[in-house]
């Protein structure tokens, strides 16, 4: 059989390798090219071999702001992942509420990052923000400009609040995909809330379950938007996690070299993290 | 042991589910609910057993009302259409697990798991969780959940309808022998008429929230109590033609097919149901009438052969041992079995019998 020739078909294809290129494999690249680099401007380059990896690996200004990082994904995971199953397992299932829950929990998802912060960051101001205000009225003495413990309980309350609703929304789909039988089973059993929720809810949403941590834990790696609108990262270096630290060194010190390796490292330590958890958590359902 | 609906009556805002309905079910009988989607009977036996409550009327069992009881209290086992079992418990552990909230001691649960466990073929599974195993080893864990309990009432809804043919003709055939030494009432929802006439017991047909007909499952086969009973009771559809009798001589009323019949009934104007099996390619009975019928469809089902044909204006359905061959289209002489025509007056009540 002869084999028709077709040139044209480069046509299809090429569009999709120019995208990829420009988007993804060049911009890499040119980090990956500054890592090993010293530059001083000009088009001027020193090779650098991997000392801006051991330097970065060795700073503690590294392992403070993974260190605050942690401790941030943590927290806020550990809140929104429980109170966001909580708040869709008290959702109606029928009538007119769903629509009404649905757009409410929506909202949240739907204000851009920066104005979230923005809102946040009025919302809290100890003289005219509602929320610093208040707390100061009944006796509090909040102020997350100046004290780095409120600073994060401002952030933290801030995630919670933009983000629960993805898990909520997520859980949601995951408990109206269960079956009316399965319940009936359990109730024919005399099975309690608790081991109804606990054998039957939970199991069946593993899945989405896997997904809303996932996803809330890359994006809350990965913050930035947000806690540099509402702290810059203050006071101090308080609530400077990974992506303020990144961009403090990269721009604000111009420090290419260090910071492309930072980069890097995150970059690795995020792939790393979704990975291992990912095949954890779906090692059993391989055969299914 | 009974189970006795009265008067009940099921109506979601201003629709009627179930229409108000009286029957008894006896102790150590299985019953067949046969009736199309839609028909009630899954309705009816969430009634049953307490997972809905009747919009009026009463549940008694064993003498007592038990209406609005809760199902907890009620000792009943409940199998459905999909396979439910709890997806992260073992086989084992599903099974066991309404013995253990009941709270059995564990020599108890291991001895009567594994009883169970043989009786169903489960044996070699007790290990694995239910996403390992086939459709049919599900629904087998599923039933096992179901037997162990001992339950009073025992509910299958469409257990086989998710099967595929196979697994649905061996489960089908193991299922009566279940319950056989079971002091309890089984229920046992279908939409096919092959499903009861396999299972026996006693059947009820149900047609848009009423039950129809109620009794052994053969008597309902055999003697229809009327037109819509055996109409339920037929796969593949009831033949019916009108017809006129006078004297010993009926006849369609188109005049086409002629025959002589000895039922005792008055001269006039009535229907007549016959099964489709009951026209055939070939004599069967001692009292046969021909009929002639451009073939529209012949189809093979199994080792059986579904011819469709006209006759007139009327549309027929024979079905036939066998493999027969028709071509589309080819006129054909075919055979009805007299003895076995269904008489049904002008309200549609049989008349004969059999």
């Amino acid at each position: 059989m002869n084999k028709t020739i077709n040139q044209k078909a480069w046509f299809f294809v090429v569009p999709v390798f120019v995208l990829v290129a420009f988007n993804a494999a060049i911009p890499l690249m040119t980090v990956v090219n500054y890592s090993f680099q010293e530059t001083f401007g000009n088009n001027v380059f020193a090779w650098e071999g991997t000392r801006w990896f051991k330097q970065i690996l060795l700073s503690e200004r590294f392992h403070d702001a993974l260190g605050r990082q942690i401790a941030f994904t943590f927290i806020i995971l550990l809140i929104q992942i429980p109170l966001g199953i909580g708040i869709a397992l008290t959702m109606p299932k029928k009538g007119w509420g769903v629509p009404v829950c649905l757009i409410l929990m929506s909202m949240p998802l739907l204000i851009p990052w920066n104005v979230v912060g923005a809102m946040w960051n009025i919302f809290a101001l100890p003289d005219i923000g509602f929320l610093g205000y208040s707390l100061n009225a009944i006796g509090f003495d909040f102020n997350f400009t100046q004290q780095p413990g409120d600073a994060w309980f401002t952030t933290i309350l801030m995630d919670v609040w933009h983000w629960t609703s993805l898990v909520v929304l997520l859980s949601y789909a995951g408990l109206n995909s269960i079956q009316p039988a399965y319940y009936q089973a359990a109730e024919i059993d005399g099975a309690s809330r608790w081991a109804t929720f606990r054998y039957i809810e939970l199991p069946k949403m593993k899945k989405v379950l896997t997904l809303a941590i996932l996803l809330r834990f890359m994006d809350s790696f990965m913050i930035y938007t947000e806690p540099f609108v509402l702290t810059g990262g203050g006071p101090g270096n308080a609530t400077a996690f990974l992506s303020i630290d990144l961009v403090k060194m990269a721009l604000g010190q111009f420090d290419l070299g260090p910071a492309a390796a930072m980069s890097l490292i995150y970059f690795f330590i995020v792939l790393l993290v979704c990975w291992v958890f990912y095949s954890l958590m779906m090692k059993n359902e391989v055969k299914s | 042991m009974s189970l006795e609906l009265k008067n009940v009556e099921k109506k979601v805002e201003i629709e009627t589910h179930i229409y108000p309905t009286n029957i008894k079910l006896e102790k150590n009988t299985i019953n067949v609910l046969l009736g199309s989607t839609l028909a009630g009977k899954t309705t009816l036996m969430q009634i049953m057993a307490g997972l809905d409550k009747p919009t009026s009327g009463e549940i008694w069992f064993n003498g007592e009302n038990v209406t609005g009881k809760q199902v907890q209290k009620r000792n009943v086992s409940m199998v459905y259409q999909q396979f439910i079992n709890y997806p992260s418990f073992t086989v084992y552990e599903n099974i066991a697990s309404p013995l253990k909230i009941t709270g059995v001691n564990s020599d108890e649960i291991k001895e009567r798991v594994g009883k169970v466990a043989e009786l169903l073929k489960l044996s070699a599974m007790l290990d694995k969780k239910p996403d390992e195993l086939s459709g049919g080893q599900q629904q087998r864990t599923a039933l096992a959940r179901a037997l162990v309990k001992d339950s009073d009432l025992i509910l299958l809804d469409e257990p086989l309808a998710n099967l595929d043919f196979k697994l649905r003709e061996e489960l089908r055939e193991e299922l009566p022998k279940l319950f056989e030494d079971r002091e309890c009432i089984v229920v046992y929802a279908t939409t096919e008429p092959s499903d009861a006439l396999m299972i026996g017991g006693n059947t009820a047909t149900i047609l848009e929230g009423k039950i129809i007909q109620y009794g052994k499952t053969l008597d309902v086969y055999n003697k229809p109590k009327n037109l819509t009973s055996a109409k339920v009771f037929s796969d593949p559809p009831m033949n019916i033609a009108e017809i006129f009798k006078s004297g010993d001589t009926c006849k369609l009323t188109d005049n086409s097919v002629q025959w002589k019949s000895n039922v005792k009934i008055k001269d006039g104007n009535y229907k007549i149901g016959i099964r489709p099996h009951n026209i055939t390619t070939y004599k069967e009975g001692n009292n046969t009438v021909e009929i002639n019928g451009k073939v529209l469809i012949s189809e093979l089902s199994g080792s059986e052969s579904l011819i469709h044909f006209t006759n007139g204006n009327l549309n027929w359905v024979s079905l036939s041992n066998g493999i027969q061959q028709k071509n589309i289209g080819e006129n054909t002489k075919l055979f009805m079995n007299v003895d076995e025509f269904l008489y049904f007056d002008e309200n549609n009540r049989l008349v004969n019998h059999g």
